[in-house]
């Protein structure tokens, strides 16, 4: 039973720490499947954070904090886009510099509104998103196994990691089963074709990184007021990457990005518990390997050694009219 | 556009990068302005801080030296087509070269140790590059993916070795041994004082004149060498050059190699220049502001020497900021450097099309004068 909950324990980690990793994950699909190479997500993450943890604190309201984030965010999209798409400036270039500026902006704004070293205040109970006990939960408590898992595992999560759990299944239905997801799919394969069919490219593309903003919003939000209590500098700490990672190693597709980002997510939340852990016959594992362990999978699987991972056609490639 | 001219050089390679990082230098005022400090006061500071004084001088320089490093790294990459995003592992895995070399061959004299410092560098940031430019150039996974997944590698596996490996016995930080007395960069005003000239003491060491000479290598290299003129029409037109028979793939690996070993030798100025141990994250984000200082000085080496300067003024302007002005700190530098790589980098193409307009309007009328 000890190891039993111990896996418990584990696995409701891994949800906690994948929800950021799926919303952020799946706001780069949105992008990138459009054609447009979203490098920002770390700094978009940041910008939401932030926001989310500063208008928690003065309206003292989670829902304010989540509604500034979604809106810093889809800013930071459009100036993205305004880069990208109307500018056809180089779309690595811009999301490393939107990534730098709001690793220094958020920092700098933090300083001069709260003067607590870059950090935001902390956030009280009625500011952040709170557990939910869903339906049932304390009654099941003590069946064995299913109870547990049922109000240990399922349950007592915040609104945020149910949403970004929802989300991937409605991602995958406005992706492949609607006509908006359908030209999105088309203006990162061939936008020309999709000009031709009488549809704006820019128009589309717009849109792909506004859905991209909001998804990205929340993982921010989540980041300040749902898992955290509030904003610290440089808090993402390089999960704008992994959601990349994840997106990547789970081929720009919404469930086997969903799957990317729990491997990830439990490699996160084992190498937090392996700390000091000695496994039998092989000893302590360094926690830096479990950490760099996403990062190696992704090289590996882009290598093409497990499977292959291919990109949208037009991804990176800005779209020219006429020539 | 057909009825365009085509715009003169200065134009293009000297006034629209300028307008561009004007506008850049605004927004951050606004920035300035917006947390409720004076932009003229700031920009005073700044100014003082990077040149006010002799020692601030060396300061200046001696980011300088960082930069020109990972600037040049970056554009030599950049000239493949290439965007090496990995130079801070890069350099964070060429300083792990440098102190192997210092600690282990330590009955070296100066020289010898000099020459084999720069080649550990170079050996440990070419391999490190080596990994993501093979994946790019034999098995097509995109070389800005797999430089950030090593950036990422390459610093777990620093905290482990740092932790676990180099840390002397009986010490708690995580940083390496010293490096020998006699094995160390000598500092320029060291250098001054033998020959009887007094300096303000400053970390500004050898490796600025080392960084100056990569310089010079590199503008020999990428225009007046073959494989220089490979590298660059593979950047250009990678099928083009294949038809021209020029193996794309050759030229990938080679350019990417000698972007790590560059942007390892910022190792030589940190680790053997001034803090003369292997630090936690030495790179400090160095290397990200190389693509700063590579798309401001339009990859060529003597742009990329002027932006290094302005970088550098700014980091050392910056850290006389945060003390001056206790609301602005040191992330000011951070929002111009990003804000510098917004417009120069992403945004560069945003006047041309108003200043063609302009320019050719000009152009016929002038023309027209002429005719009359």
């Amino acid at each position: 039973m000890d190891n039993f909950e111990l896996v418990i324990l584990l696995l409701d980690a891994t949800l906690r720490t994948s929800t950021p990793l799926i919303l952020a994950a799946l706001a780069g699909m949105f992008s990138e499947r459009s054609g447009t190479i979203n490098l920002a997500l770390e700094g978009m993450m940041l910008g939401g954070a932030f926001s989310a943890a500063a208008v928690a604190y003065y309206v003292g309201n989670p829902w304010a904090g989540l509604l500034a984030a979604i809106a810093t965010t889809i800013c930071l999209s459009l100036l993205h886009g305004f880069a990208c798409i109307t500018h056809k400036g180089n779309q690595v270039v811009s999301g490393m510099a939107i990534n730098i500026l709001m690793s220094g902006l958020t920092a700098l704004v933090g300083i001069a509104l709260f003067a607590q070293g870059g950090k935001t205040p902390s956030l009280d109970h009625a500011s952040r998103f709170q557990p939910i006990t869903l339906p049932g939960a304390d009654a099941v408590a003590d069946v064995p196994v299913l109870g547990s898992i049922y109000s240990e595992l399922l349950s007592g999560h915040n609104i945020l990691v149910y949403v970004a759990f929802l989300a991937v299944p409605a991602a995958w239905w406005v992706m492949y089963r609607t006509r908006f997801g359908l030209r999105l799919r088309a203006v990162g394969e061939n936008p020309g074709a999709v000009d031709t069919a009488g549809i704006g490219v820019v128009a589309m593309r717009y849109r792909a990184v506004i859905c991209s903003g909001v998804l990205v919003g929340m993982s921010g939000a989540y980041l300040s007021t749902a898992q955290g209590a509030s904003f610290l500098q440089d808090m993402t700490a390089g999960k704008g990457y992994i959601a990349l990672a994840a997106m990547v190693f789970g081929k720009w597709r919404p469930f086997p990005a969903l799957f990317a980002c729990l491997l990830f997510g439990f490699l996160d939340a084992a190498a937090t518990r392996m700390q000091g852990v000695i496994l039998p016959g092989i000893g302590e594992v360094p926690v830096q390997l479990v950490q760099a362990l996403p990062y190696v999978l992704t090289v590996v699987l882009l290598a093409g050694f497990i499977g292959r991972a291919t990109p949208p056609k037009s991804l990176g490639r800005p779209y020219v009219k006429e020539r | 556009m057909s009825d365009s001219v085509q715009l003169p050089r200065w134009i293009d390679v000297g006034a629209l990068p300028l307008l561009n990082l004007l506008l850049a230098l605004v927004v951050s005022g606004l920035v300035v302005l917006a947390i409720g400090e004076s932009p003229t006061q700031v920009v005073e500071i700044l100014l003082y801080g990077a040149f006010g004084y002799e020692e601030a001088w060396g300061y200046t320089l001696y980011y300088t030296t960082n930069f020109i490093f990972t600037g040049l790294a970056f554009a030599v990459a950049f000239h493949c087509g290439l965007f090496n995003i990995g130079a801070e592992g890069q350099a964070y895995v060429g300083g792990l070269g440098v102190i192997l070399a210092a600690l282990y061959l330590d009955f070296l004299p100066f020289p010898i140790m000099l020459i084999v410092a720069i080649l550990a560098a170079a050996v440990f940031g070419a391999a490190w590059a080596y990994i993501p430019a093979y994946l790019q150039a034999r098995r097509g996974s995109h070389v800005v993916i797999t430089t950030i997944m090593f950036n990422f590698i390459a610093s777990s596996l620093m905290v482990y070795l740092l932790v676990n490996v180099l840390r002397p016995q009986g010490s708690m930080t995580p940083e390496s041994e010293q490096i020998a007395e006699h094995l160390r960069l000598p500092f320029i005003h060291d250098i001054a004082a033998t020959f009887g000239i007094e300096m303000a003491s400053s970390p500004l060491n050898l490796s600025f004149v080392y960084a100056l000479v990569c310089s010079v290598l590199v503008w020999l290299f990428i225009w007046h060498t073959r494989w220089g003129y490979a590298i660059r029409t593979v950047g250009a037109n990678a099928v083009a050059a294949t038809y021209a028979g020029i193996e794309p793939g050759r030229y990938i690996i080679m350019a990417m190699m000698i972007s790590g070993a560059l942007s390892a030798f910022m190792a030589l100025n940190e680790v053997m220049g001034v803090q003369h141990r292997l630090l936690i994250d030495f790179t400090a984000g160095y290397g990200f502001v190389g693509i700063a200082v590579a798309l401001m000085g339009r990859n060529h080496p003597f742009g990329i020497f002027l932006a290094a300067l302005l970088f550098g003024m700014l980091y050392q302007g910056g850290a006389e900021l945060s003390f001056e002005i206790p609301t602005i700190s040191n992330d000011m530098v951070v929002v111009i450097q990003g804000l510098v790589i917004l417009f120069t980098g992403a945004m560069e193409h945003m006047f041309r099309p108003r200043v063609t307009r302009i320019y050719t309007a000009w152009h016929l009328r002038r023309r027209a004068q002429e005719a009359a």
